[in-house]
């Protein structure tokens, strides 16, 4: 029982990182129908701005206040990353638009590579770490032997999703700005008509979906401590995963696909074995493409016309 | 003659190296209903689109209010107050009738949301109802009145309407000509209609043309055309056998 609300909490933490990754994914395929392979990278990409960053506030200018620096670096974070991926659609993407299906995808995974290429050359090719940050934990069950426990990080990664996620919600569904951005989703010829400006509508896409990846990175520096050229790509795929689990297109089938990835991970290393964790995560990528193409919360493709 | 709101000149459009348009010239001087009628297939929505750059003309020029427009971005030459209720309507389907209304209000803003939101539910009370129902789940009827009532939202000085009869009871035909009429009446507002319902476009509009195989072949008064034997042969009368001649 213990080790299972342990792992509950793992895994919520996880998924709350998987989900934020998820919703660029989800964006991006809705708005422009393609999968954006190099948004891994652009969270791998994420995770060392934050780590410079955050070495540049405390060993440099000698900042004392843990959460001040993490907020800090969370912002510069954000930006940055926001201004990588505008620049990737303008330079790889953008130009390919009305060109044949493949070609925006081909030019994704060119991207990818590059971005994980470019770190390994520039920051080498060895984990980088960051000193131990906020290790405090409280107790919040005992058992023999057997404490189940909940760190402040985990707290902070939670409530920063919480807040972010709700941001988001009220951006897209609230906003002229997240209205423009689904009117674009459902005919952008429809959307230029009203007075749309649709290749802009596309870029915002693709810097909120950066921002929300850069807030994961961030939060997979703090949780995990290391961070490595190589890590966009599995967190990738398995964010992937997530937003086709939850139906791609859905947000929030995202936010549900990467909680669910996070659960079952963190469940079937306690309880089965660790060494095949990505088998079992990867296994529900195949499972739900067979038996559910479109997801928990994904539309039918059939619409009323 | 003071120059025509828009002026359409020698356009002819592609798609590929298909030929849409072959050099066609339209007028619409500000507060008329200019109709445009024709066969399907003729080029009317390719036009229709065309003046929105969207396809892009490839040879001629389109003059809106003294502004050259042919190279502009379809979002800036709304932001002109050119508004479409383009040919199948096109309402944002997964969103409610409200927010179809707050897309089409981008170009006029905020400001004026509420009154103007009372002036299109004056004309089609049906959307006041279906306020914050999911345009997709509209009838046929209905989602034209909002394709038109988004249009309208964006105050335009020209209102393009593209095959608004299409697929309509006759009775919610004559409520949308009539909204037609009385638009152009009381507020001035400059329409260009396509049209395939030939005699009811003609007797609403000032002038009319006649499109063949993207050219215009014949244009003037709606009153003239209705009396041209071609016109009647071609538009109406063969029509209106068709129409009676259907099980």
């Amino acid at each position: 029982m213990e080790v299972f609300v342990q792992q509950l909490i793992n895994g919520i933490t996880l998924g709350s990182i998987y989900g934020l990754i998820a919703i660029g994914y989800t964006m991006v395929f809705g708005i422009i129908g393609m999968v954006n392979f190099a948004h891994g990278d652009v969270f791998m990409v994420s995770s060392f701005i934050a780590l410079i960053a955050l070495l540049i506030l405390t060993t440099w200018l000698g900042m004392a206040s843990v959460a001040l620096a993490l907020l800090i670096v969370l912002i510069v974070a954000m930006v940055f990353t926001s201004l990588v991926n505008w620049v990737i659609e303008r330079v790889a993407y953008r130009p390919l638009r009305g060109s044949f299906r493949l070609a925006p995808l081909i030019s994704a995974i060119g991207m990818s590579i590059f971005l994980s290429n470019f770190v390994q050359v520039t920051q080498g090719p060895r984990n980088k770490s960051v000193p131990p940050l906020l290790q405090d934990v409280i107790v919040i069950m005992e058992g023999n032997g057997y404490d189940v426990t909940i760190s402040y990080r985990q707290l902070i990664i939670w409530s920063i999703t919480a807040v972010l996620l709700a941001a988001f919600w009220y951006l897209v569904s609230k906003t002229s700005l997240g209205r423009a951005q689904r009117a674009c989703e459902q005919d952008q010829k429809m959307a230029a008509l009203v007075g749309v400006d649709v290749d802009r509508t596309i870029s915002i896409t693709f810097v909120i979906g950066a921002a929300l990846a850069a807030v994961a990175g961030t939060m997979y520096l703090m949780y995990y401590g290391v961070v490595n050229f190589s890590d966009g790509f599995v967190p990738g795929i398995k964010a992937f995963t997530a937003a086709v689990l939850g139906g791609i297109g859905s947000l929030p089938g995202a936010v549900i696909g990467g909680i669910l990835i996070g659960l079952i991970e963190t469940m079937w290393s306690a309880y089965f074995s660790i060494d095949y964790k990505d088998v079992a995560a990867f296994s529900i990528l195949a499972i739900t493409l067979i038996f559910l193409p479109q997801g928990l919360l994904g539309r039918p493709e059939v619409e009323k016309v | 003659m003071t120059a025509p709101l828009l002026a359409v000149r020698g356009v002819k459009t592609y798609y590929g190296k298909i030929v849409a348009l072959r050099g066609v010239d339209v007028d619409v001087a500000d507060g008329e209903i200019v109709t445009l009628i024709g066969a399907n297939g003729a080029g009317k929505s390719t036009l229709m689109m065309t003046i929105f750059g969207n396809p892009r003309a490839r040879e001629g020029s389109i003059v809106f209010d003294g502004r050259d427009i042919t190279r502009l971005p379809t979002h800036e030459i709304a932001r002109l107050r050119i508004a479409q209720a383009p040919e199948g309507r096109r309402i944002f389907s997964r969103m409610t009738v409200l927010e179809n209304l707050q897309m089409g209000a981008i170009v006029a803003g905020d400001a004026d949301f509420a009154t103007d939101c009372q002036k299109v539910f004056k004309l089609f009370p049906r959307l006041e109802q279906r306020l914050h129902q999911r345009g997709g789940t509209l009838s046929g009827g209905e989602q034209q009145m909002l394709a038109i009532a988004r249009a309208l939202m964006a105050r335009p000085r020209l209102l393009l309407l593209d095959e608004p009869s299409l697929g309509l009871a006759p009775m919610i035909v004559r409520q949308i000509f009539d909204a037609i009429r009385e638009l152009n009446r009381v507020e001035k507002l400059t329409v260009f209609l396509v049209e395939q319902n030939a005699f009811h476009a003609l007797k609403l509009a000032h002038r009319g043309y006649v499109m063949v195989n993207g050219v215009i072949t014949m244009s003037g008064t709606g009153k003239e055309l209705l009396e041209r034997p071609e016109v009647k042969s071609a538009y109406l009368e063969g029509g209106r056998q068709e129409v009676e001649a259907a099980p």
